[in-house]
């Protein structure tokens, strides 16, 4: 098997933490796991990525190929479909509908929602909402974590058992805030 | 015993520890900075006692390494690709002088400039160096490398450099850690003349540099590093160097390349593979991440009856890393294009933070710069380097560590007034304090600000070098005291630092205007810590 997943956002907004429990949950299953990323400018409020690769084999190249995307996860509606290039043509969009505005010419949400829903496979939720729903307001990459569960094919135990290994540092209170972010997300 | 995620930069460290090392000397810089970090959250490395803080810019970075290893201990200097041109001169003169302990340089090259003014080759230095080279192809290789690098570099005392690009250091993946090797005792050179570079005994040193070459060739024969990977199709032969042997064979089924491939790690090249190569194909790719290093080597005695294809020739582009995308195109092999990137998508570029103080530095300066017009304002290497970008606009050069000052003094020596430097505190002690000497000496017209949020922002925030000693450095080379001025920058202050602006722009000789307010990043951190503490 293989899982090509490209994770998108807005520098601050916690995707390297995303990637970070897929790959423990990943390992769990026994997997491969190759995670590439940038650091430096990415925390200063510009659009950032990272490229997850999880397989049952050996995974050679760092960077996906072009087309080969099984899933773009985004944390922020604009940094969904800057990737686009990549995305498999039965690749999955899912991503949050609650917007990073920090440029003034931040396309109209109305036009931007629309055109996310006007591709094939496509998930989009309000992760903010939901997060702030649950208490959690700034859990809100994990509750899409959790709308993408499904479709990353590590069993959800193991990305349960990937929040608890990433946290473990950090106390329950913060591991079980995440999990309760990450159930919210699966939108049972 | 099982793999650990590490990245290619963390391997590296781990490596270095595993292989015996007594230090690790080195400056923040993408991608090279999470190397250094590693090591010093490392818990191996605090029982050991390894020596771990931050230096002041490469070039001593480079030569306290040297130093550690005149002393008989294992080193490691680590930079991204442009710190090696600040680290050059020790550089350059370490491979003369050769070793005592083992000495490795560790640079981190960045094709496609994610972060950095250019995409200059290391191992082009490498070569100038006439050291070996190592170049790991993935996370594993750079482990092994760094942690064997020290016996090789004792075996031929000689310094030797690791070459990594962004995509290596920054990604992830399970390497297979082994036991820890002892550190080396303190031992002085046998030879008491070995480190002296007066001219009679430098050319003996190098005439012996030039005799380890043929053991450095011998070396990359036999290197481990350096593969000949049987294809069937012989109508192509290829040269993979580094992480581009990935984009290769990400390309073929079960990861085997029907071409016959030379894989190279080790530097020199490897001359037996490569002549083979050339006897069984009439045409060769080169693929490297970087210059066109091995393409030019092989292009220069190839040429006459063979085709050698690359970056020179349209094959790959001349700029830019490499992916797996660009080699499958290379090959002939088709691609997949997922779907175009819709116009409603904006460019998101990056931006200084809500509350950062390098903001309100810019608001007052852009204020006060009016009456005199643009383009008078240099600037140097940081976050502040973002001041170029709406919706500030309010600088217009960013060269290399310290050129803000210097070149703001070269303009001024033209005749340009006002000539405005903006400087950040850890780049004016990197290299800024030396042009800032220049300056007085000659009391030319400029006006310093140094933008001190006392930390290396841009790298994550480090310890800068002299938080809290910048004005006294500034006064003691000589600045003189009545045209330093320190303010907090902030909008309550706005009117004090427009007035005093005002006053310094106009004054006709050196002024230095300290804006000191800690990184937001920083201040947030250590509330975090502090909470959790």
């Amino acid at each position: 098997m293989k899982k090509d997943i490209i994770l998108s956002g807005v520098g601050g907004q916690g995707i390297l933490s995303v990637a970070s429990i897929i790959g423990l949950a990943a390992i769990e299953s026994g997997l491969f796991v190759k995670q590439a990323e940038v650091h430096g400018m990415s925390q200063r409020g510009g659009a950032v990525q990272s490229h997850l690769r999880i397989s049952s084999d050996e995974v050679a190249s760092d960077l996906i190929p072009l087309g080969e995307a099984d899933v773009i996860l985004s944390v922020e509606p604009l940094e969904s479909l800057r990737y686009l290039p990549y995305l498999s043509s039965d690749g999955w969009i899912i991503t949050n509908t609650a917007p990073f505005i920090n440029i003034s010419d931040y396309p109209d949400m109305n036009k931007l929602l629309t055109k996310i829903r006007s591709y094939k496979n496509v998930i989009a939720i309000n992760a903010d909402e939901i997060a702030k729903r649950i208490s959690s307001p700034k859990a809100s990459n994990v509750v899409i974590l959790g709308a993408a569960s499904l479709y990353l094919g590590i069993p959800y135990e193991n990305l349960e058992n990937g929040i608890r290994k990433l946290f473990s540092k950090k106390g329950d209170e913060l591991i079980n805030m995440n999990l309760t972010a990450l159930k919210a997300g699966t939108g049972s | 015993m099982e793999k650990i995620l590490l990245l290619g930069a963390e391997a590296i460290a781990q490596g270095a520890i595993e292989g015996g090392m007594s230090g690790i000397y080195a400056y923040p810089g993408t991608p090279s900075t999470e190397i250094t970090e590693y090591v010093q959250n490392s818990k191996s490395a605090a029982a050991r006692n390894i020596h771990r803080q931050w230096s002041s810019n490469e070039k001593t970075a480079m030569e306290a390494a040297l130093g550690m290893s005149y002393a008989g201990k294992r080193a490691m200097v680590c930079m991204k690709h442009v710190g090696l041109n600040v680290a050059a001169d020790p550089f350059i003169n370490s491979a003369i002088t050769g070793v005592n302990g083992g000495l490795i340089i560790t640079v981190a090259d960045d094709p496609s400039m994610h972060s950095s003014q250019n995409e200059q080759d290391s191992r082009f230095f490498g070569k100038f160096a006439m050291i070996p080279i190592f170049e790991p192809s993935n996370q594993q290789e750079a482990y092994d490398m760094a942690r064997d690098g020290f016996q090789i570099s004792e075996k031929f005392k000689t310094p030797v450099m690791i070459r990594i690009t962004t995509r290596l250091s920054h990604s992830r993946y399970g390497v297979q850690v082994s036991e820890f090797r002892e550190e080396n005792l303190l031992k002085l050179p046998d030879d008491p003349k070995q480190f002296v570079l007066l001219p009679a005994i430098a050319r003996n040193r190098y005439r012996i540099l030039l005799n380890n070459q043929i053991n450095f060739e011998s070396s990359s024969e036999s290197s481990l590093y350096n593969k000949y990977i049987d294809g069937e199709n012989k109508s192509l032969g290829i040269v993979a160097c580094g992480i581009s042997y990935n984009y290769l064979i990400e390309n073929f089924k079960n990861h085997k390349c029907s071409y016959p491939v030379v894989k190279i790690g080790q530097y020199p090249v490897p001359k037996i593979l490569l002549n083979k190569l050339k006897s069984e194909c009439k045409k060769i790719l080169v693929l490297e991440d970087g210059y066109p290093f091995v393409e030019e080597i092989l292009k220069g005695f190839f040429d006459l009856d063979i085709k050698i294809l690359g970056r020179l020739d349209g094959t790959l582009p001349r700029d830019g890393e490499l992916n797996p995308t660009l080699v499958a195109i290379a090959l002939g092999i088709p691609t997949k294009h997922g779907l175009p990137v819709p116009e409603i998508v904006a460019n998101r570029p990056p931006e200084l933070c809500n509350g950062c103080s390098h903001r309100d530095v810019y608001e007052a300066l852009n204020i006060a710069m009016k009456p005199f017009g643009d383009k008078k304002v240099f600037s140097d290497i940081g976050c502040y380097t973002l001041g170029a970008l709406p919706p500030f606009n309010a600088i217009y050069s960013c060269v290399d560590m310290g050129a803000s000052i210097t070149m703001a003094k070269g303009a001024a020596d033209a005749g340009l007034f006002p000539a405005v430097a903006v400087i950040g505190d850890s780049t004016f002690t990197h290299s800024g304090i030396t042009g800032l000497l220049d300056a007085v000496n000659e009391n030319s017209p400029i006006t310093v600000i140094i933008s001190d949020n006392s930390a290396i922002a841009m790298t994550g925030g480090q310890d800068s070098s002299a938080t809290g000693r910048i004005k006294e450095i500034c006064a003691g080379i000589g600045v003189n005291p009545e045209h330093i001025k320190v303010v907090v920058p902030l909008k309550k202050n706005q009117e004090n630092m427009l007035s005093i602006l005002k006053e310094e722009l106009e004054y006709k000789g050196v002024s230095v205007i300290i804006a000191q307010r800690e990184c937001i990043q920083t201040v947030t951190r250590k509330k975090k810590t502090a909470k959790r503490g």
